[in-house]
């Protein structure tokens, strides 16, 4: 358990928080847009996890709790609103919801 | 209050304030009585202020009031000063008096025109300024004046508004004096720089201390102050505004261009005198420019056949007398000639404006004839002004005055043969262009029928005139005639004595001199207006001289000079620059802003897309120079 260094954890929290951007910018519907949001920020958890493991301080573990209990708001929240906009518009396709263009 | 000095001025001032506020609703006989109740009111009380000050003189020779502080700026403290000595008695006494005789003849003679309110509004509003211009005790009040008069000038020249010429004549006499009053407000600058107050007492006191004699400072001022009094008194080279002015009413011309607003720049001269005696340059400029503008008029006035512009002409050839007086030092003749000159040239105008109205707006003189027993006051009230201006030998009040002023020309302190010669032609030419004037208005036989006569406002004042014109120079006898020199004794305290360089028993021969010039004056327009009319005609036919004799009609060809050189130029780059360039610089700079708020909203597309991507390359723009820099 000693022997995984700090850095290979936050080069994969790297990649993880990576790979949900590309996801935020590659995907047309919103909801794996949202998916793609979740993945980012359970990335930057996991980079807070492992900083607190390497200080031997529980803070890292409170602000992953921190992070959990905002991420499910979030979701909560963004789910309703994905419900309104496919109840208005019909489409959850992020390139037809252009009204406001300016 | 026991000092009622304060009193004078503002009398015109409240008649103008309840002119224009109530005018309209006022019936005629109130607005006369208003107008002129309010210049008379102004007389009375110069008489009694004048006689107070004149039986119990204060030792500085001084009455002044202050009223109050105009304001304070700091050290710079000018207050509403009213300051009485012996040159500004003499000013307010002709400026009451004849305004309220003149207004008494505006009550008559504008009886029929639907803007009465309006006139004697402004025309009170003018003597109110004329008033303070020669009672201020300092330079600012003075300039307060001075503004106003050319405000209601003006005002009273374009009175007639509905004519587009009246309004070019009324803007070209305020643009021509303004060019004036700038060089003297500059003036008023240096004054200010140099002595830190403009106190008329305190500068003339400060200034033999902080000026050499000749110094190229005093030089400076002096010259500024003279441009601003060329411009009010219509010199050489600002005079082109004052024969297009008559085409104001007559009173206005008789008040305004005849006997006050003219003579403001003499006043200031005199008033100044102390800076002009500093600087003999100044003062040699004063008497040459009044010696060639007095010479120039006399012979536009010989070629004018519109009656009031051979007065206009008159008036400008006087006043160049006055300005060749105050230049050769002879300043209590220069203010002799001024009152003498006021009293007759307004009678002039006055008798004038009465002929026109008789003949029913009929200016031009080669139109009338035979009125000297159709018109008899007129003529005889015109015929004693008339010998006045020419000045008439020892009958007139115009002699005395002129005579002075030639045998000073000659014998004064700054004299010269020159200044002498150009003022004795000026005399012979006065003289011819009179005659003429008379004789074709009065003489002959009559072109135009009287349609009515002038009713007694108007005839009253004229006889008045025509007394003052008569008797008035008696009170100031040549040297060698008597030693009966009151007026001058009055002037002493303020304007120094006029020193002579040559011996003074030369004197009658240079009186001779101008009594001959006159009637040789007398007799050749005689010779070529009722004598022999032909020979004027046939001489006109000679190709040169016609074209000279135009070139004098058209005042010496100042108005096309100015025209070309000045007037056209700038037309021509006010139409260059009708989309003016300096403004577009201002509205480009809208523009620009505005392109670039258009380019800046294209980047707000509306999708979420493009957004995530703006974020995420300023992400990595940041962290890039983070670990770079």
């Amino acid at each position: 358990m000693n022997g995984i260094s700090i850095n290979m954890v936050m080069i994969l929290a790297a990649i993880l928080f990576i790979l949900g951007i590309a996801g935020v910018i590659i995907r047309k519907n919103i909801i794996f847009m949202l998916l793609s949001v979740e993945i980012m920020l359970n990335a930057s958890g996991l980079a807070f996890i492992a900083a607190g493991a390497k200080w031997a301080q529980p803070d890292g573990q409170i602000m992953f709790i921190f992070i959990l209990a905002m991420a499910a708001a979030e979701v909560s929240v963004g789910l309703a609103l994905i419900l309104q906009v496919y109840h208005q518009h019909q489409s959850l396709d992020i390139d037809k919801l252009k009204e406001m263009r300016g | 209050m026991d000092n009622l000095l304060w009193l004078i001025p503002v009398s015109p001032l409240a008649g103008a304030l309840l002119l224009i506020l109530a005018g309209n609703r006022m019936s005629k006989a109130a607005i006369a009585f208003v107008g002129a109740g309010s210049i008379c009111l102004s007389a009375i009380l110069t008489l009694v202020v004048g006689f107070n000050f004149l039986s119990n003189t204060p030792p500085t020779g001084i009455m002044s009031q202050t009223l109050w502080s105009w304001f304070e700026v700091a050290n710079f403290k000018p207050e509403i000063t009213l300051y009485l000595d012996a040159l500004s008695l003499v000013f307010i006494f002709v400026i009451t008096f004849i305004g309220a005789l003149i207004h008494i003849y505006s009550a008559g003679f504008m009886t029929t025109d639907k803007d009465y309110s309006r006139f004697f509004a402004c025309m009170n509003l003018f003597v109110f300024s004329m008033l303070m211009l020669v009672l201020a005790d300092n330079l600012l009040l003075l300039y307060l004046g001075w503004e106003g008069v050319g405000l209601c000038s003006y005002l009273l020249i374009g009175f007639w508004h509905e004519s587009h010429a009246n309004g070019y004549a009324a803007r070209k006499a305020f643009i021509i004096t303004r060019i004036g009053d700038t060089a003297m407000a500059i003036g008023l600058f240096l004054l200010f720089y140099q002595f830190g107050t403009l106190a008329i007492p305190d500068i003339l006191h400060k200034a033999p201390e902080s000026w050499s004699n000749g110094s190229s400072g005093v030089t400076i001022v002096a010259l500024l102050l003279l441009a601003g009094g060329l411009g009010k008194s219509a010199q050489l080279p600002l005079q082109t505004w004052l024969p297009d002015a008559m085409a104001g009413p007559s009173p206005v011309s008789a008040l305004i261009h005849a006997a006050t607003m003219v003579t403001a720049g003499v006043y200031l001269i005199a008033r100044m005198h102390v800076l002009f005696e500093l600087s003999p340059i100044a003062q040699t400029t004063v008497a040459v420019i009044g010696a060639v503008t007095l010479f120039i008029a006399g012979f536009s006035a010989l070629t004018q056949y519109d009656i009031k512009r051979v007065l206009a002409y008159s008036t400008i050839s006087q006043i160049g007398y006055m300005f060749l007086a105050l230049g050769v030092g002879a300043y209590s003749a220069a203010i002799f000639h001024f009152m003498i000159h006021a009293f007759f040239k307004a009678l002039l105008f006055l008798a004038a404006g009465a002929v026109i109205e008789a003949l029913h707006h009929e200016h031009n003189m080669f139109k009338m004839g035979g009125l000297k027993d159709k018109l008899p006051v007129i003529f005889w009230t015109f015929l004693i002004g008339s010998a006045s201006l020419a000045a008439l030998p020892l009958l007139s009040a115009g002699f005395y005055s002129k005579d002075q002023i030639l045998w000073y020309a000659w014998a004064g302190e700054g004299g010269n043969p020159w200044l002498w010669l150009l003022a004795l032609l000026g005399a012979f030419i006065t003289a011819a262009y009179t005659t003429r004037m008379m004789i074709l208005t009065f003489w002959g036989e009559s072109k135009t029928t009287v349609s009515h006569k002038p009713g007694k406002l108007m005839t009253v004042p004229l006889i008045i005139l025509a007394f003052f014109a008569l008797f008035g120079g008696f009170i100031e006898l040549p040297h060698n005639f008597a030693h009966f020199t009151l007026f001058s004794n009055l002037l002493q305290p303020v304007l120094p004595l006029t020193k002579l360089n040559v011996n003074e028993s030369s004197e009658w021969l240079f009186q001779l001199i101008a009594a001959i010039a006159t009637l040789s004056g007398i007799a050749l327009a005689y010779f070529f207006y009722s004598r022999q009319p032909m020979r004027l005609a046939g001489l006109r036919t000679n190709g040169a001289f016609n074209s000279l004799y135009r070139f004098w009609h058209s005042g010496w060809g100042f108005d096309k000079a100015y025209d070309t050189l000045l007037v056209k130029p700038l037309v021509y780059v006010s139409r260059a620059n009708k989309h003016d360039i300096i403004d577009r610089i201002y509205s480009g700079i809208t523009t620009a802003s505005l392109t670039f708020y258009r380019w800046l909203s294209l980047t707000q597309t509306g999708s979420l897309r493009w957004y995530v991507m703006g974020l995420i390359v300023g992400a990595i723009i940041i962290l890039t120079m983070q670990i770079m820099l």
